[in-house]
């Protein structure tokens, strides 16, 4: 039994990563799609146009990729986790069936207008389809954070004579407090990845020496709403979420930072790794008194350490919860000053000629998946060993009749599969940058033509 | 409440069986009925638009599910945890099938695509057609509420059934050939030229292995399962669901001979809504029905529902967002319709 536990885990764990890959690309790209689609409208300029097109390009591959992924997802809470679903689908049944009826049926309706509508539909008509897959896509991370925070910090609920819990009113569930650090949180670095990204494809423009005028846009567009997503990532979403952190789940706080004795005036951890076996940071490198001060508002103010709380409160893998929280917190840190310096050196008018600078975007793009990777693994080991905290373990919400040799055949096949989607996704999406922005749009117009011709006849 | 909870289900379901159904049979008929790489984009230019948006209402009605029945979700989908999870794998190999095929043109890469799209919908067919069959025939469900089962045991429909006996097998048959004909159908109506002919020559012959096969399987439920037999005999208003699909039977091949293509269509779509309708009728209050001679254990929308309060809530919702869903589907068939598809000679010819 403890084995098919693992495997669930590592099976929910894998498949949820692998496709918050595509869904952080699709909803930050739908925010900046929606600007880039106003800016064609009114210019009317066909370099904007192919900007828009060749973005949406883009979109779609990851919005095909996001959904076939996501399904699974919306699956395994019954298939993995039945006795989980029998206890809380009382109250997260709500988030999860919403979520299909206003988000899933909104995107998918639209996507088809846009993608289907190049050349056949007004500009305005495809500027609405962006502007409603925007709202879409946002929506439906709205009600999956909902569900997540729910999990994290269960609210509007009562529990019944049965033991299951349902739901105690809607409002309290959607308004539940910590969906709103959550909530902005992972939206803005949604759109840290697809600045960075865009802003990364231009880099690699300008250095080529080819598609000038495209790049110097993807550029320009990528840094400026990057500066600013990243800066709003780190404060106030990021520190909002760290107090919330440590004032309803201190043991999480506490093992995320590092923090193994309670200290008035705890440092902030930089580099370390922990050892678990003393109970203590090998090499630490720490700011003093500056976890009490960010978390507190006081040098001095007494921060609580994992010896305050009995061990089986502790998540069961403190050192990779540990590293997943400083990935994130240095990844971030690291795209505000190479985002910022960009900024500078625009608002400068050098960065176009900065050829070390333009290197760094190129090659940064990947790493904003890793920190939300990182700033996930934080979130949920953090959660360990509580489902849903303080009122289900997880060892309690698995299914009773799904044994292990069932679960690891599932889970080394999603394995084997997400690998040949991954080369497939990477691949296409290589292929698309390769042929440029220009590429797409004369093949639009090639497409016209036929269409034009066949009407005739 | 409960009994409300039960019919929308009921009516999500069915809507997504008559509209993804019609993509299934698509894609069976895909490789049958094409010969040209042009034959294939116009086929795929007539589920393009929509096949994504139709995939959705099974998504929302495992939602649904989740939400109303939560009991009755856990316990079905962790009970068919192998063949649910390989039901994912296929709508994953569908969906790229369909979305990832015009990113090169080449033979090998189309080529590829062109058969995980007709294997998938195949596969899907079949799958869903046993689960049909299974939730008729019944679960080895425990005291507990939950089961197991494997892909098969020794093939029969006893107490420790597997997913596949000869009974679901049947049913999975039935399910395919109805959905072929469902799919042909659609392709003739929205494709012309060789290919609408190829399409209406294997309505014309799945028509009659429907009616035959669905004949056999309607005679032998009762056998398997009795206890369907309660509700139609306490309201024999019910047969009307039956009749229903035995009229939409008699439609799509009266239609089918006289050129009416739309009303086949809607012959094949009015089969499948009054067979479903009719299985819902029969299993009713049930959701997931026990294994003969365990009936106790059965799931039924009292036992396996949500709070009173939560559905109560639910319905609030769900009003709003199923009017909001009706306002999207017409507004964008309504975008798509009569225009010319781009590379869809065939409908120029019309």
């Amino acid at each position: 039994m403890a084995s098919a536990l693992l495997y669930d885990r590592l099976q929910f764990a894998f498949t949820a990563t692998f496709h918050y890959v595509f869904p952080q690309l699709t909803m930050g790209l739908a925010l900046l799609l929606v600007c880039l689609r106003t800016k064609a409208l009114r210019s009317g300029a066909s370099h904007d146009r192919a900007v828009a097109r060749f973005w949406t390009k883009i979109f779609a591959l990851s919005f095909a990729f996001g959904v076939v992924t996501g399904i699974p997802l919306e699956f395994q809470f019954g298939t993995n986790w039945a006795r989980f679903s029998t206890y809380a689908g009382g109250v997260i049944g709500q988030t999860l069936a919403m979520e299909g009826l206003f988000a899933f049926f909104l995107e998918s309706s639209f996507l088809g207008v846009l993608l289907f509508g190049e050349g056949r539909f007004s500009e305005r008509l495809q500027w609405a389809a962006s502007l409603l897959l925007f709202i879409g896509s946002w929506l439906s991370g709205y009600f999956i954070l909902a569900t997540n925070s729910w999990m994290q910090h269960p609210v509007a609920y009562t529990t019944g004579t049965d033991g299951r819990v349902h739901v105690d009113s809607l409002l309290g569930l959607l308004a539940n407090p910590w969906l709103l650090w959550q909530y902005t949180h992972n939206m803005t670095a949604a759109v840290v990845t697809a600045s960075l990204a865009m802003a990364s494809v231009g880099a690699f423009y300008l250095l080529s020496g080819r598609d000038i005028a495209y790049g110097r846009t993807f550029v320009r567009t990528g840094v400026a709403a990057g500066a600013i997503a990243s800066c709003l990532m780190a404060f106030p979403t990021g520190h909002g979420n760290a107090k919330q952190v440590f004032e309803h789940q201190p043991v999480k706080g506490a093992a995320m930072e590092g923090l193994f004795r309670t200290e008035r005036g705890a440092g902030l951890l930089l580099v370390g790794q922990p050892n678990m076996e003393t109970m203590t940071i090998d090499n630490p490198l720490e700011i003093p008194s500056a976890l009490s001060f960010l978390v507190y508002d006081e040098l001095y103010a007494q921060v609580k350490g994992l010896d305050a709380f009995s061990r089986e409160l502790w998540p069961d893998n403190i050192p990779l919860l540990y590293y997943s929280y400083h990935v994130m917190v240095g990844l971030g840190t690291i795209f505000i000053a190479v985002v910022g310096g960009s900024l500078l050196m625009l608002w400068r008018g050098m960065l176009y000629d900065a050829r070390w600078l333009l290197w760094s975007l190129m090659l940064l793009a990947p790493f904003p998946w890793i920190a939300t990777t990182a700033g996930w693994m934080t979130a949920e080991l953090g959660r360990q060993p509580w489902l849903v905290y303080g009122l289900m373990r997880t060892a309690d919400g698995t299914s009773p009749l799904v044994h292990s040799g069932n679960a690891l055949f599932t889970l080394l096949g999603f394995l084997g599969l997400y690998l040949l989607l991954g080369l497939l996704f990477t691949l296409l999406v290589i292929e698309t940058i390769w042929h440029g922005p220009d590429h797409h749009a004369t093949q639009q117009e090639r497409g016209q033509e036929s269409v034009t011709c066949g009407s005739g006849t | 409440m409960e009994t409300l909870w039960f019919v929308l289900l009921a009516f999500m379901l069915t809507v997504y069986v008559v509209l993804d159904g019609f993509d299934f049979g698509t894609g069976i008929a895909y490789l049958f009925v094409s010969r040209t790489d042009e034959e294939r984009r116009m086929i795929l230019a007539a589920i393009g638009p929509v096949w994504n948006g139709n995939e959705v209402w099974l998504i929302a009605s495992g939602g649904l599910l989740f939400f109303a029945f939560p009991r009755a979700y856990a316990a079905g989908f962790s009970g068919f945890y192998l063949a649910l999870i390989i039901v994912l794998w296929l709508f994953i190999l569908r969906g790229l099938s369909l979305e990832l095929r015009s990113h090169f043109n080449h033979p090998l890469w189309t080529g590829f695509w062109d058969t995980g799209f007709a294997l998938a919908s195949l596969l899907l067919a079949i799958v869903f057609g046993a689960a049909l069959g299974n939730l008729i025939r019944g679960v080895p469900l425990n005291a507990d509420g939950y089961f197991f089962t494997p892909f098969w045991t020794d093939f029969q429909p006893g107490p420790e059934p597997g997913i596949l006996d000869w009974f679901t097998l049947l049913m999975a048959l039935t399910t395919t050939a109805i959905l072929t004909l469902h799919g042909a159908n659609y392709v003739v109506m929205k494709t012309g030229g060789d290919t609408a002919r190829r399409a209406s020559r294997l309505a014309r012959q799945s028509g009659w292995t429907v009616a035959a096969l669905t004949l056999v399987a309607l005679s032998v439920v009762p056998f398997v399962q009795p206890t369907i037999h309660n509700n139609y005999d306490a309201h024999p208003i019910g047969w009307i669901f039956p009749l229903l699909s035995v009229a939409g039977m008699g439609l799509t091949i009266w239609a089918a001979r006289h050129g009416q293509e739309v009303a086949s269509f809607g012959g094949s779509s009015l089969l499948i809504i009054g067979l479903l309708a009719a299985t819902a009728w029969g299993l009713y209050p049930n959701l997931l029905t026990a294994t003969v001679g365990a009936s106790a254990n059965s799931l039924t929308i009292d036992n396996a529902a949500a709070s009173p309060h939560g559905l109560t809530i639910g319905l609030k919702w769900f009003c709003a967002g199923i009017a909001l869903v009706a306002l999207y589907s017409v507004s964008v068939h309504r975008l798509f319709w009569g225009k010319v598809p781009q590379r869809d000679p065939a409908r120029d010819r019309r």
